[in-house]
């Protein structure tokens, strides 16, 4: 149970951490999504990532630096098996998942859905 | 001279037109529905585990993750996303439901110019710099780990 706690916690905090440079910065979603992503490339990069994931789990692997992170992940690992074409392969292999499914069910329910007027 | 008490002037009524977003309601909501979008992460995550013993932790995450998508793909289609966004800011952007919902709900808006111009081209318009900062920042850090290795 004081796990789903800590998940809670932590997820929280680095989701109003974003809403704070919101508000100080004015800073589109798209700058935010990509330094939060970015922060993850560089956890992962200087192995503090897994650590805190240990503890955090779905807490630190939600928030889209747990997929930053995973991209820095496939990099590293596809090199260590494939050499330097892992540079370019791993990356991207490790997030398929992700981008796949978000593209795939933005273009069914695109053609499903009418746009919602923003008032 | 004249054009920089018009750029003052100009600026002050921009300042005067953003929407102000109260800031303690708003940090407090961005905890509340980022907490619980990675809390119900979690429980999906354990719920994986328990109906399939044998997948490992690691396909266990992915399979969460594009759940999470899923959910927030209909969420933006049904308009219900981007009212939870209005309250709850930087809680809907920074999970991966908020990379979902920024691929999903440009998609749907500009639905109406075409499928390949409307949908496919304006896709990417949020996502596309998360992509190739994604990229080209893991093979930055491929390409260091290659030369270290080569030591």
């Amino acid at each position: 149970m004081l796990d789903y706690l800590w998940v809670f916690l932590i997820g929280g905090l680095i989701c109003m951490i974003g809403e704070v440079l919101i508000i100080t910065t004015n800073i589109t979603s798209a700058r935010i999504l990509v330094t939060f992503e970015l922060l993850g490339v560089f956890l992962q990069a200087v192995g503090l990532f897994d650590p805190i994931s240990a503890f955090a789990k779905a807490g630190i692997n939600v928030p889209i630096v747990g997929f930053g992170a995973s991209l820095a992940k496939g990099a590293i690992g596809a090199v260590k098996t494939y050499g330097l074409l892992g540079v370019f392969t791993g990356g991207l292999a490790a997030t398929a998942g992700g981008i796949a499914a978000a593209v795939v069910f933005a273009f069914v329910f695109a053609l499903i859905f009418k746009s919602h007027t923003k008032k | 001279m004249e054009n920089k008490q018009r750029n003052l002037a100009y600026n002050n009524y921009v300042k005067e037109k953003i929407p102000k977003t109260k800031a303690w309601p708003s940090l407090f909501y961005s905890f509340l529905v980022g907490g619980a979008i990675c809390l119900l992460g979690q429980g999906i995550n354990d719920l994986l585990l328990l109906a399939m013993p044998n997948i490992s932790q690691q396909s266990a995450w992915g399979y969460t993750l594009i759940i999470l998508i899923f959910v927030a793909s209909l969420l933006t289609g049904l308009g219900v996303y981007d009212q939870i966004g209005k309250v709850a800011g930087g809680g809907s952007i920074v999970p991966i439901t908020g990379f979902s919902n920024s691929i999903a709900s440009p998609s749907i808006e500009f639905k109406s110019e075409g499928i390949v111009y409307g949908i496919c081209v304006k896709m990417f318009s949020i996502a596309g710099p998360v992509i190739v900062f994604g990229t080209v920042a893991s093979a930055g850090v491929g390409l260091i780990y290659w030369i270290i290795s080569l030591f």
